[in-house]
């Protein structure tokens, strides 16, 4: 179940990837994430980056266009089979399962863990700090503790890429920027690419080195996160900030 | 989604289509074998079993719509008093109730040699004259239908607003007004949906009309069916009749479908909104005696049960091997057909969520309305013509009576089919939306995903919806009427054999014991429900 076939960085490439909901507007995406980077993307709503990571996660099939991982089109896996985890703004855990195997799903989704996966689970759930929490169920946490169950998971699943779709947008600032350093921590011992959706300037300052900004269901600029936020970004992301770039 | 929608729910589909497409070719080649059944002339007989039908039902609507009006609208008025919970309670507990084990009830209290006969003989009375016949039935169906009715229209109460009840009383507007601008409106908005609903129970009504419509002159369609099948051998005027009583329930849906029915009502506690301004004394001992008299007209038949039945000899009747055979034969039967009815409707529910998830906002196909509607669309053959219809095609291959067990199970399950469909479909639905993307990405499919994560999220409406089959299948008397012979007997056929030679104790008795096994099948539930929670 672990090691997909691609290594432990890999990047991701969206070659004209179009979709479209039924009824909703053309989407078309293009798009390149450097392999063991982490890339933020921002946007109004509705502008297509849930989306997007649906798209790589396999929750939607584009209508035309190609994605590569480390330079293989995944078009023919299923969501579980692509080197992918994405974790949601919520609904990551199942209530009724305690945090131990909420997170060894990660390892084996029929929850039979030989002994090194169940420390490999307890490792993981150190890391994010929640050693000594195996027994608890989710209802018992708070909401940040329940995102760090699923961090912990993303850290035993092991895949070269992690999508984070606003998972702290409900957390207070403080907790918000603990799960940053999470994030970061997690990348630089895995070397994951990762692809984070935020609708705040200062998580994507903390830890994203690139930043891409979408608009109508299209990337319209990328580019180094500080250089666009120094007011050389284009005209689009400026009005999106309303301007407060300094 | 990659993967397309899982198979099985087609596959249930399949088998009901076939259930349905094989009563269906029995009539069918009856119907070619001797076309000159068909045109028969409508004789006497016919007509009056069909004027019947439609007579019974319709007495039997009004009897049970107008009063439950007045019963909600009371029961609405009072939103705290003390044992309104325990009338509500008490309303439900007919839908728990075999119809054969109601006309027991309404037997031991209504017979010739029932309760108020006593009663009326020790005041000089007389001869009670029993309740045979149409009274007997209409006793027997607002039994049923006026609790029915009262919680459907009390519920549509509960969806005043609490404004408008604040504005009455800032208007001074006395019960009239209120009545005419505030609850009429409401009550109106579902009363051809409530109606609709009863007239359709009352016009597919078998074992109730069986029981006590005792005679041709209280004859319906399906009794008729059952009479041609089981006494006269004639499969052609069975046929005919099978042909009227769809058309009929045919009609009835139609109706129903026009009048707007909403068929999901569940069993909510009603919540009705605090009133700004007490009711009057005098419309408050109105109100009091409307409750009283409709909750004694409930609980009367199910008190008798349990007096006639303690009359019986139990012990006796324990001792009997018919009976210890009767209640094996039951309690598997019912097993068998709760567990398949079980399976067919999860594996309608899975399919018909996966194809409204794969078509995002475009409209739903036809195999998606299939599974919502398909088992809504068994009410309208009801079970004495599928029996009917599988009992005619099969005499010519095998004895009909050899399959009895595989038809009692099937029509039973898929009988039940609606209940658990509503049972289960909310609860599955809302599990999947929070677990769908989560059990794809982390590769949770098939029996892993049915064990780890829809049977802990369901285990509470799975019991359910098992309960409310096992109980159905228990106290049936449709099929089992059709199929039953000295070999295969269940519970109900026992009663009904023993009724039928004049064995009434014997039948009071059992009457008790299926009784009792519903309740607590129910009562069952009820615990598992509120200790899991």
């Amino acid at each position: 179940m672990t090691g997909p076939a691609t290594g432990p960085s890999a990047d991701i490439v969206l070659d004209r990837v179009g979709f479209a909901y039924p009824g909703g507007t053309e989407m078309v995406f293009d798009l390149t994430v450097p392999a063991g980077q982490i890339m933020a993307l921002m946007g109004p709503s509705g502008s297509g980056k849930s989306t997007l990571l649906s798209l790589i996660a396999g929750f939607e099939t584009p209508r035309s266009g190609r994605i590569l991982i480390g330079g293989r089109d995944i078009a023919p896996l299923s969501p579980a089979a692509r080197p992918v985890t994405m974790v949601f703004q919520e609904n990551n855990l199942f209530a009724h399962l305690d945090v131990a195997a909420n997170v060894g799903l990660g390892r084996a989704p029929n929850l039979r863990l030989t002994a090194s996966d169940r420390a490999d689970v307890a490792d993981a759930l150190a890391l994010v700090g929640l050693a000594g929490k195996e027994k608890r169920l989710p209802r018992e946490l708070s909401g940040g503790e329940r995102q760090r169950v699923a961090l912990a998971r993303v850290f035993v699943r092991n895949r070269p890429v992690l999508l984070l779709d606003e998972p702290f947008a409900s957390l207070g600032p403080a907790l918000r920027q603990d799960m940053l350093a999470i994030v970061a921590d997690l990348q630089r011992k895995t070397g994951m690419t990762v692809v984070m959706v935020t609708h705040n300037p200062d998580d994507a300052r903390a830890i994203a080195p690139h930043l891409a900004f979408l608009e109508n269901g299209q990337v319209v600029e990328t580019g180094a996160t500080d250089h666009m936020f120094s007011h050389k970004g284009g005209a689009a992301l400026g009005r999106y900030l309303g301007d407060a770039r300094s | 989604m990659t993967a397309g929608p899982p198979r099985a729910g087609f596959a249930a589909l399949a088998f009901i289509a076939l259930l349905v497409a094989g009563a269906g070719a029995g009539l069918l080649l009856e119907a070619m074998r001797a076309p000159q059944a068909l045109i028969v002339a409508p004789d006497a007989y016919l007509l009056r079993v069909v004027r019947f039908t439609l007579w019974q039902a319709l007495l039997s609507t009004v009897l049970s719509v107008v009063p439950a009006i007045f019963v909600a609208r009371a029961l609405a008025g009072h939103p705290t008093f003390p044992g309104r919970t325990l009338v509500l309670r008490l309303f439900a507990l007919p839908l728990a109730l075999p119809p054969l084990v109601a006309a027991l009830g309404i037997l031991a209290l209504f017979g010739r040699s029932g309760l108020i006969a006593d009663l009326y003989a020790a005041l000089g009375g007389g001869r009670w004259p029993g309740i045979y016949g149409l009274a007997g039935i209409l006793v027997a169906h607002t039994f049923f239908n006026l609790p029915l009715a009262t919680r459907f229209l009390l519920q549509a109460l509960d969806t005043v607003p609490a404004d408008q009840w604040r504005l009455a009383s800032q208007l001074g507007m006395n019960a009239r007004a209120r009545f005419r601008f505030i609850e009429w409106p409401a009550i109106r908005a579902s009363l051809g949906g409530v109606a609709g609903i009863v007239f359709m129970l009352c016009v597919t009504s078998f074992t109730i009309v069986l029981v006590l419509g005792g005679g041709p002159a209280a004859t319906t369609l399906e009794v008729a069916i059952y009479q041609a099948l089981r006494f006269d051998f004639d499969p052609a005027r069975a046929l005919v009749l099978t042909g009227l009583q769809l058309a009929l329930t045919g009609f009835a849906l139609y109706l129903l479908f026009r009048l707007g029915a909403d068929l999901t009502a569940e069993a909510n506690p009603s919540v009705s909104a605090r009133r700004f301004s007490a009711p009057g004394t005098g419309e408050r001992l109105a109100n009091l005696c409307l409750i009283v008299l409709a909750a004694t007209y409930v609980a009367a038949p199910l008190a008798a049960v349990l007096v006639a039945g303690l009359r019986a000899d139990l012990p006796r009747l324990a001792g009997e091997a018919a009976v210890h055979r009767a209640a094996a034969t039951s309690l598997v039967l019912a097993v068998c057909a709760a567990t398949l009815c079980l399976m067919l409707t999860y594996a309608l529910v899975r399919t018909r969520h996966a194809l409204a998830g794969a078509r995002a906002a475009s409209p739903a196909s036809l195999a998606e309305r299939a599974m919502d509607q398909g088992a809504g669309l068994v009410l309208v053959v009801p079970p004495i013509v599928l029996g009917a219809g599988w009992f005619i095609l099969l005499r010519h291959f095998a004895d009909a009576f050899a399959i009895a067990p595989i038809m009692v199970i099937t029509v039973n399950a898929v009988m039940a089919m609606p209940f658990a469909l509503r049972a289960l479909r909310p609860a599955h639905d809302a599990a999947a939306e929070r677990h769908d993307r989560l059990c794809a990405s982390l590769g949770i499919t098939g029996f892993t995903r049915l064990r780890l994560i829809d049977w802990p999220a369901l285990r509470r409406p799975f019991l359910t919806a098992f309960a409310f089959a096992m109980a159905l299948s228990l106290g049936d008397l449709g099929v089992i009427a059709l199929f039953g012979s000295d070999q295969v007997q269940t519970l109900p056929y026992l009663l009904f054999a023993r009724l039928g030679s004049y064995r009434t104790a014997d039948a009071a008795g059992l009457a008790l014991v299926l009784a009792v096994l519903c309740f607590a099948l129910m009562l069952l539930v009820d615990q598992r429900g509120r200790t899991s929670s």
